[in-house]
């Protein structure tokens, strides 16, 4: 919860993660993708205020504790939703993974939300993964990363036919919200790894089924706007934008945060921190206090309000998971027209 | 910004060797500065700006034997391999059509795929041949479709300041590329279009389809240039975060390296 002049704001962290990509927990040969991965990642950390910035060392593998403090003690945050992301190829244990979060996160009922994932590439037996996560963690949402190596492949589209039978799975099994992050790599590789329209045919054959893109697809937030203005269950994760814009580059994320309210708009959009790139805290804070710039080049962007920040922190992802908001933090009724 | 080339290459005011070595080495006037220039060339395809700008190049060195050899580097360990094979094979093209030169190696430095691509672009064996059984073709598809992205966003770049001023619609679409005041973005735009044949002479229309060339018409012209107005800000917002990126990952600054405006 943040209070801020009289605004009480329920906190919804709708893409976090509790990872090890320590050296403990690297794959015999592939050290070098386990190391550059995290290392890519303790990058965008750079992107924050440098008095949020943590050691390598501490970023490899941050503690429980840690995750508790930073995230709900001072980050402000209510619920967060574990986004897994399993890159088993290089993590011995997984990179983060469902039973992990979860193993950590049981530890503080309440608190946390435990998506799970699946891969098209692990056939029938990662349907019946999918089945026991769901039955054990009670998963309502996955997280899908399409630039996973798995045996030789470098990634897979939504549109893969067999990503279609997990689609079909997902929606017997009662999951309603699928993230989708793209990555820097694909089957074939000459194609654009970071193209969303996969999503786009998807979003349209499983109109039950919510389409949240992470980092609104960057780096195609325009391919991301074009598409989800056109399709009804296509939301915007925001994570990314936020923490690796809003204070390395205001004026660029202005824009962005323009551009996507004026195609995407404030109901469909999603705070997510991203944690452990960044701690919520300063984006929670520095988010509610932003204010779109009056200058000329941006007059004709759509202005956000107190209404439209409580709904993207929280309201919009309480709505997409059936999380309860106590009556305190909801919105006052509108007039009707 | 200080030039990072290492200076035991060079010889007085940059060129390469002086002395002519034994043996049957070419004539070497091939100096580090062309070599430079040549990178100038060289665009990152998504981010539409020279690699030289963007401070990519490590170093770039000629020795007294006319080797070239570069080296490059970008923002993360993991940047798409297809844009980076595209780089390192457009560097290999430019920096090899100089004249001087006896032979000329460039380098992709810490990426994952470092190796398959300079070992592939060394042999000029293309990226289905490089990635043999992980790509479909080679790239000249995905080079066009970012060029088309560079038309529209170079589209806002001239368009928007006319708008300013009070063009209308109706006088945007009848106006033709050699209307607008001569400007850097319009000679770009004009390039872009160039090389993805379509119209690029003064008489075309100035606001076209990227797809077709074909002019846009006053009634889809605010779509058009709104799409043209969220394409540029997105290749500029991704531009920004590989900077920033670049920036976290090596303490100096590239050879020809300068901030964004």
């Amino acid at each position: 919860m943040y209070e801020h002049n009289g605004e009480k704001y329920f906190v919804v962290d709708g893409h976090m993660h509790y990872w090890n990509a320590a050296p403990d927990n690297w794959v015999p040969g592939a050290e070098q993708y386990a190391k550059g991965w995290i290392e890519c990642f303790h990058a965008y950390m750079g992107l924050g205020p440098p008095e949020t910035h943590w050691s390598l060392e501490k970023f490899q593998k941050y503690s429980e504790d840690d995750l508790m403090k930073d995230v709900f003690e001072d980050g402000h945050v209510d619920k967060a939703i574990f986004q897994p992301t399993y890159l088993n190829e290089w993590y011995k244990e997984g990179f983060n993974t469902t039973e992990r979060n979860a193993t950590m996160g049981e530890k503080h009922p309440g608190r946390f939300v435990y998506n799970t994932r699946w891969d098209p590439r692990d056939g029938d037996e990662g349907l019946k993964v999918l089945q026991a996560n769901v039955e054990r963690y009670g998963s309502t949402g996955c997280k899908l990363y399409t630039a996973e190596w798995n045996n030789g492949s470098r990634g897979w589209k939504l549109t893969d036919s067999g990503a279609y039978r997990y689609l079909e799975r997902c929606q017997e099994l009662g999951i309603k919200n699928i993230h989708v992050h793209k990555g820097p790599t694909i089957w074939p590789l000459d194609k654009d790894a970071f193209d969303v329209s996969d999503v786009d045919h998807a979003a349209t054959d499983f109109p039950e089924l919510n389409f949240i893109v992470e980092h609104v697809g960057l780096p195609r937030i325009e391919d991301f706007c074009f598409m989800a203005t056109q399709e009804p269950n296509v939301y915007a994760g925001l994570a990314v934008v936020i923490g690796g814009l809003m204070h390395a580059r205001p004026r660029f994320f202005a824009k962005v945060m323009g551009e996507l309210l004026f195609w995407v708009g404030e109901d469909k959009m999603l705070f997510g921190s991203d944690y452990a790139i960044w701690e919520p805290k300063w984006q929670v804070e520095g988010f509610v206090n932003w204010e779109m710039p009056n200058d000329e080049e941006f007059s004709d962007y759509p202005r956000l309000g107190t209404a439209g920040k409580k709904k993207i922190l929280g309201l919009n992802a309480a709505r997409l998971y059936g999380i309860d908001v106590p009556a305190e933090f909801q919105l006052e009724p509108q007039p009707v027209a | 910004m200080t030039e990072v080339v290492p200076a035991a290459r060079l010889g007085p005011r940059g060129r390469a060797g002086g002395s002519r070595g034994s043996g049957g080495s070419p004539p070497r006037w091939c100096a580090v500065s062309d070599v430079l220039a040549a990178l100038e060339t060289v665009r990152d395809p998504e981010l539409d700006e020279p690699i030289t700008s963007l401070g990519f190049v490590t170093s770039a060195a000629v020795s007294t034997d006319g080797d070239a050899q570069v080296r490059l580097r970008l923002p993360t360990y993991f940047c798409a391999p297809n844009f980076a094979f595209l780089m390192v094979a457009d560097a290999y093209d430019a920096v090899s059509a100089l004249k001087g030169l006896r032979s000329t190696q460039v380098v992709l430095e810490d990426h994952f795929a470092g190796d398959a691509i300079n070992n592939g672009v060394a042999a000029r064996a293309g990226f289905a041949t490089t990635f043999d059984g992980e790509a479909a073709g080679e790239l000249a598809g995905l080079r066009a479709d970012f060029l088309r992205k560079a038309v529209l966003a170079g589209t806002d770049l001239v368009c928007r300041p006319l708008v300013q001023a009070g063009a209308t619609p109706d006088q945007l679409t009848a106006m033709a590329l050699g209307d607008p005041p001569p400007s850097r973005e319009l000679g770009r735009l004009r390039q872009r279009r160039a090389e993805l044949g379509l119209p690029a002479d003064d008489r075309s229309p100035l606001v076209i389809d990227p797809l077709t060339g074909a002019g846009v018409t006053a009634e889809s012209l605010p779509l058009h240039m709104r799409m043209a107005r969220t394409t540029r800000i997105s290749v500029q917002a991704n531009t920004g975060i590989c900077r920033g990126m670049l920036r976290h990952r090596y303490a100096s600054a590239g050879i020809g390296e300068e901030e964004s405006a």
